[in-house]
């Protein structure tokens, strides 16, 4: 397990299949999944949309799903822009889903490894940025840097580098330490307890998808509204 | 004793104890930012929106501390620099 750098706790190990320069792991199969269930689930659906109140369940399921995300974002001020909407809840939505599907034997959830959660954290610190500058212009956005007083300059920046290392290694360690906690306890007292702790991984999952999101929308809100923010 | 085994030794027992003492304050500091959200939602229940937010990103704010400390944990055990250093030695 141990190699010369951060090594992956088991999931990225299981190699299916491998050419010369690309290696296919279970992380990589895993996210493909998930990708295909998003997709296919949200074309199927939304390919009769009716906008009576005469709705299919699935459609009234992913009003639902769409409504709490807007009212999410528009109560933490990024008011109704659909390009926010749209990174933060297919940031939700990934996560959400690839926790659910823990369900399913023989899926290990990819933001149980470090490259899946580094890739998330480093979509919200590219994403930052990029909505500050469209939203206030590349001078605006630089001179945030300097609030309250140019002494703080440095800090700011670690912040954000800090912030994006918390983002993470926090959603890494709540999804390794369900799946560490189920085997260990699988060992133990194999028969009950593994379910009742698989019951709380899926609960810490939803969670953790939610405050990754919410840290999402705070970060882009303080971004882009400045001061008042 | 052999430079391997001590640094063996000495970073199992760290990370053990830096997880271990790293994770009080945070708990405590959590448990407290929660006990006044709550009152807090008690006291104005049309409020609970906002709170809950303000309350999540204050949690994550405090746990980073911990996680800070479990990174150092992880790096000593599985990506010790030292112990790679003493191996490559000591298979030479």
């Amino acid at each position: 397990m141990m190699k010369g750098g951060i090594v992956a706790m088991g999931v990225e190990d299981i190699i299916l299949w491998q050419c010369n320069w690309f290696k296919l792991n279970m992380t990589i199969l895993n996210t493909w999944i998930v990708m295909a269930v998003l997709v296919v689930a949200s074309a199927a659906i939304t390919r009769s949309l009716s906008p009576s109140l005469q709705l299919t369940h699935w459609q009234n399921l992913l009003e639902v799903i769409v409504l709490f995300l807007q009212q999410q974002v528009e109560s933490v001020g990024l008011g109704q822009n659909f390009r926010y909407l749209s990174f933060l809840a297919t940031l939700f939505l990934f996560i959400a889903v690839s926790a659910l599907g823990n369900i399913v034997p023989g899926y290990e959830s990819p933001t149980a490894s470090l490259s899946t959660t580094v890739a998330l954290a480093a979509c919200v610190f590219v994403a930052v940025p990029v909505f500050g500058i469209w939203e206030r212009g590349l001078g605006g956005y630089l001179r945030r840097y300097l609030e309250p007083t140019p002494l703080m300059l440095p800090f700011n920046i670690i912040t954000e580098l800090s912030r994006t290392l918390a983002l993470a290694v926090r959603l890494f360690g709540n999804m390794i330490s369900d799946v560490m906690v189920v085997g260990i306890i699988l060992m133990v007292a194999p028969l009950f307890f593994p379910v009742l702790l698989q019951l709380l991984g899926l609960l810490t999952g939803f969670v953790q998808a939610y405050i990754f999101t919410v840290l999402a929308m705070v970060y882009i809100a303080a971004a882009v509204s400045g001061s008042e923010g | 004793m052999d430079g391997l085994i001590m640094i063996a030794i000495i970073s199992i027992v760290v990370a053990g104890l830096t997880m271990a003492i790293g994770s009080i304050g945070p708990a405590l500091g959590q448990a407290k930012a929660i006990a006044s959200a709550l009152t807090a939602i008690a006291q104005q229940p049309d409020e609970a929106g906002t709170i809950t937010r303000t309350l999540f990103v204050g949690l994550a704010m405090i746990e980073s501390m911990a996680i800070y400390c479990f990174v150092i944990a992880m790096i000593l055990i599985f990506a010790n620099p030292f112990w790679q250093y003493f191996v490559a030695r000591a298979g030479r």
